[in-house]
């Protein structure tokens, strides 16, 4: 695969295991041979903030960074990241969302307001995003921290790469005890059909 | 072996393979995952996290003269901290090679300011290596180390936060061996009287010449021969973002941007057409090319206002009409909510800044998480310079009697012992009327948890000695020390009431500890009886991330509170600030809500 590069962008909120799905996105790069850069930015983002990461993969990759209208996938964690993100993503491109809200005390306060549906926002400008409930999935299978790796399932359709290496690297990426529930999870993610909105 | 590594961990692999024996820093975004992976990889390294940059510096200085090849690590600002011994270690030179790593932060992601550190090589006259990638960021150890010792100087590896936290492909390599050479006397060379520095500056005048002979043969920079219409001379990341923005352009890339290779960029210019320079932040490649009388383009077109990308750099040449401009199809960026970092749910800064912001005292600030008691809700604090500030501006501020309401200075425990003991001692020594809100969560918790003195713990994991707050107070004349529950809001009022009354320096010291580090901290969560909740706010303006405003309104229409009992750690500050008493421990018969 990859005879251009290809542009990923993760998004959401510290502690929503942006940074776990980039590290799975990378070694599956590297492990077909790819070359692969990935960048975020850590400090105080990790206090409540936004957590965005950009892989990029391909023959050779020089800027580390996706520019806007770039991104062939554009995956977010949180409803409302998603749409903050939308100037990144190439026209045309995927975009994979969870439903789930993190509404900072910003909001809360009366300052600012969270939307009202985030997104029926979204779709409005990316008609086709695939919106998953992952929330619900995540609770089902007894940890609400698998919303991650739920995307990741979904986004393996998009991407030309074995069943068998996206499972080694969960492998290798997730802690020992959290392995079978994330491969559950993967699974759970990858089995999710969606409609294509009419365009037009 | 092919590994993916960020820049940061590529370095601590550099400092392995290139058999360093020393390795020191104090943490600061972006620099610290540095330390952090010598430590955990490579024990055979002895690593230390210093109380501050200049004692690193410091450490790292002994083991170079002592003959084992040594680095020290910071952050951009980190080098103001150590700047004294950085400049004058230029004039002894090392005996063994050392590295001093400088991670700046362009566009400001964790910093106070976004200084460019290159101008601090030039400052210091020592050579400066700024990698491009990841595997440049492992090479450069090695091969800043064997420049270091060929010209007997200090070296500067400088990185930016876009080379330390971006991960590529590494190639791996066996370490080598290297010895400790033990220390020689050298009296003339190491001990810089201005009899003895003199002669030492002469050396380094001289040395610099050597280095900028090294710099035009070196194949760190070099030449890729593409058009000859466009050149461009880059290094570090803008080589990147240059290469992908006019990849058919000649190029050349500067591995040693300092000193720069005069005959490599004259014999350059004269090959193209057009000249220009890409780098972020200052004109520091452009003017000194300018100064050779080269005409050279570069901050004409490329901004020296935070990071480049590949976009700005692809708009700069459109500018420059040299490329067509970058069509844009992109979606413009929708209306909404800021999404701030804020003090997490449990934080016990949380505690001490209700209480401030209650007490309307001006409260001066430092750097750490407590620093996020500025933004609103909480609001209060007043000011925040550099490490270690708050108290000596505190000081000042109640000197010119420019306090009504009396000053508190508010500074973290790993703060306080980098930089804000020598304040506190100012103020006693000059008994000033200042409290100081030593905010001990016995961690250096922005930077993700890292060990201090105060801790018990150094960075290799051994247990030490663990700095008593309250004596060290004592110890430097303060006479009125409270320490106090930052979770108990009334505890916590009465004491700063007393400090502010106190005629002198005082400090009130919280003892909580830090939610996230060592250990994660969850007690049973609160929540809220919706019957009881009136609607009042108070609640949402402590600015807990676990407190949401509900979709149920009161009868007057305000939205009442619900709290999150997942991220709810119990710390009951909420339950306290609320007048209903409507926050109360989550059990079976009352469900949270959601």
């Amino acid at each position: 695969m990859a005879e251009t590069t290809i542009n990923i962008l993760i998004v959401g909120v510290g502690g929503q295991g942006v940074l776990l799905a980039s590290e799975v996105l990378s070694l599956l790069a590297l492990e077909s041979g790819l070359d692969v850069k990935k960048s975020e930015v850590h400090g105080m983002s990790q206090r409540g903030g936004v957590v965005s990461s950009h892989v990029r993969m391909g023959k050779k990759v020089y800027s580390p960074t996706i520019n806007h209208a770039e991104a062939d996938v554009l995956m977010s964690f949180e409803a409302a990241e998603c749409v903050r993100a939308l100037p990144w993503l190439k026209p045309g491109g995927t975009v994979i969302t969870s439903h789930t809200r993190v509404v900072p005390p910003i909001t809360t306060i009366g300052k600012f307001t969270y939307p009202d549906d985030p997104i029926a926002l979204l779709k409005e400008h990316a008609p086709n995003a695939k919106d998953v409930d992952a929330d619900t999935i995540a609770s089902e299978l007894g940890n609400p921290r698998l919303v991650n790796t739920i995307l990741l399932g979904v986004l393996s359709h998009s991407l030309d790469i074995p069943d068998s290496l996206w499972l080694d690297v969960i492998k290798k990426r997730v802690p020992p005890k959290f392995v079978e529930l994330n491969l559950k999870a993967f699974e759970r993610g990858r089995s999710l059909t969606f409609e294509s909105a009419q365009v037009g | 072996m092919k590994v993916l590594m960020s820049g940061n961990e590529a370095v601590a692999r550099g400092v392995y393979e290139a058999g360093v024996k020393m390795a020191t820093a104090y943490p600061g975004t972006p620099s610290t995952e540095i330390l952090e992976n010598i430590s955990m990889w490579y024990k055979n390294v002895y690593s230390e996290w210093s109380p501050n940059e200049k004692v690193a510096f410091e450490v790292a200085i002994g083991g170079a003269m002592a003959g084992a090849r040594s680095l020290v690590a910071m952050k951009h600002v980190g080098l103001n901290v150590a700047a004294d011994p950085f400049m004058t270690f230029a004039y002894t030179g090392v005996k063994a090679g050392f590295i001093v790593i400088s991670a700046d932060d362009p566009s400001m992601h964790s910093s106070q300011n976004e200084q460019d550190n290159r101008f601090y090589a030039k400052f210091a006259m020592i050579p400066m290596l700024e990698p491009s990638d990841s595997q440049e960021s492992k090479d450069f150890v090695k091969i800043g180390m064997e420049i270091s010792e060929e010209f007997d100087t200090p070296l500067m590896l400088r990185m930016v936060t876009r080379i330390s936290h971006s991960k590529g492909v590494v190639e791996t390599v066996d370490p080598i061996e290297t010895e400790v050479a033990g220390f020689e006397r050298d009296i003339p060379k190491y001990v810089m009287v201005p009899g003895h520095a003199r002669l030492r500056r002469k050396i380094v005048l001289e040395r610099l010449e050597k280095l900028k002979a090294y710099s035009d043969d070196t194949d760190l920079n070099r030449f890729e021969k593409g058009s000859s219409e466009i050149g461009i001379i880059t290094s570090g990341i803008s080589y990147q973002y240059a290469k992908e923005a006019m990849p058919d352009a000649s190029f050349l890339k500067l591995g040693m941007p300092y000193p720069l290779p005069e005959r490599k960029i004259r014999e350059f210019a004269n090959s193209v057409d057009r000249l220009f320079t890409v780098e972020e932040l200052e004109p520091f490649i452009e003017e000194q090319i300018l100064a050779m009388g080269i005409e050279c383009e570069g901050k004409k077109f490329f901004t020296s206002f935070g990071e480049l990308s590949s976009e700005i750099v692809a708009g700069g040449f459109a500018k420059a009409g040299v490329r067509p401009a970058p069509e844009s199809f992109a979606i413009d960026s929708l209306e909404l909510f800021p999404r701030p970092p804020v003090l997490c749910p449990g934080c016990p800064h949380r505690g001490v800044f209700t209480v401030l912001k209650k007490l309307k005292t001006t409260v001066t600030g430092d750097i750490g998480c407590y620093t996020l008691g500025a933004l609103e809700p909480l609001s209060s604090m007043d000011s925040c310079i550099c490490m270690g500030a708050s108290i000596g501006s505190a000081v000042g501020m109640a000197k010119v009697g420019g306090v009504k309401k009396g000053v508190v200075a508010a500074i973290g425990d790993s703060t306080f012992l980098h930089s804000g003991l020598t304040g506190l001692l100012d103020a006693s020594y000059n008994n000033a009327n200042i409290t100081v809100a030593l905010l001990d969560n016995r961690t250096t918790a922005m930077t993700g948890g890292q060990n201090h003195p105060g801790t018990g713990k150094t960075l290799m994991g051994d247990e030490t000695f663990q700095v008593d707050f309250v004596k060290l107070c004592e110890a430097v004349g303060v006479k009125d020390i409270h320490t106090v529950d930052a979770y108990d809001l009334d505890e916590t009022k009465a004491a700063f009431q007393k400090a502010l009354e106190f005629n002198g320096p005082s400090v009130v010291i919280s003892d909580r500890p830090c939610v996230l580090m060592p250990s994660k901290i969850k007690e049973a969560p609160y929540t809220v009886i919706s019957d009881s909740c009136n609607g009042c706010k108070l609640c949402f303006r402590i600015g807990c991330p676990a407190i949401a405003a509900s979709k149920e309104l009161t009868k007057k229409g305000h939205p009442k509170a619900i709290i999150d009992t997942d991220t709810c750690t119990g710390c009951t500050i909420c339950a306290q600030v609320c007048p209903e008493d409507a926050i109360v421990l989550a059990t079976e018969k009352v469900p949270a809500v959601r």
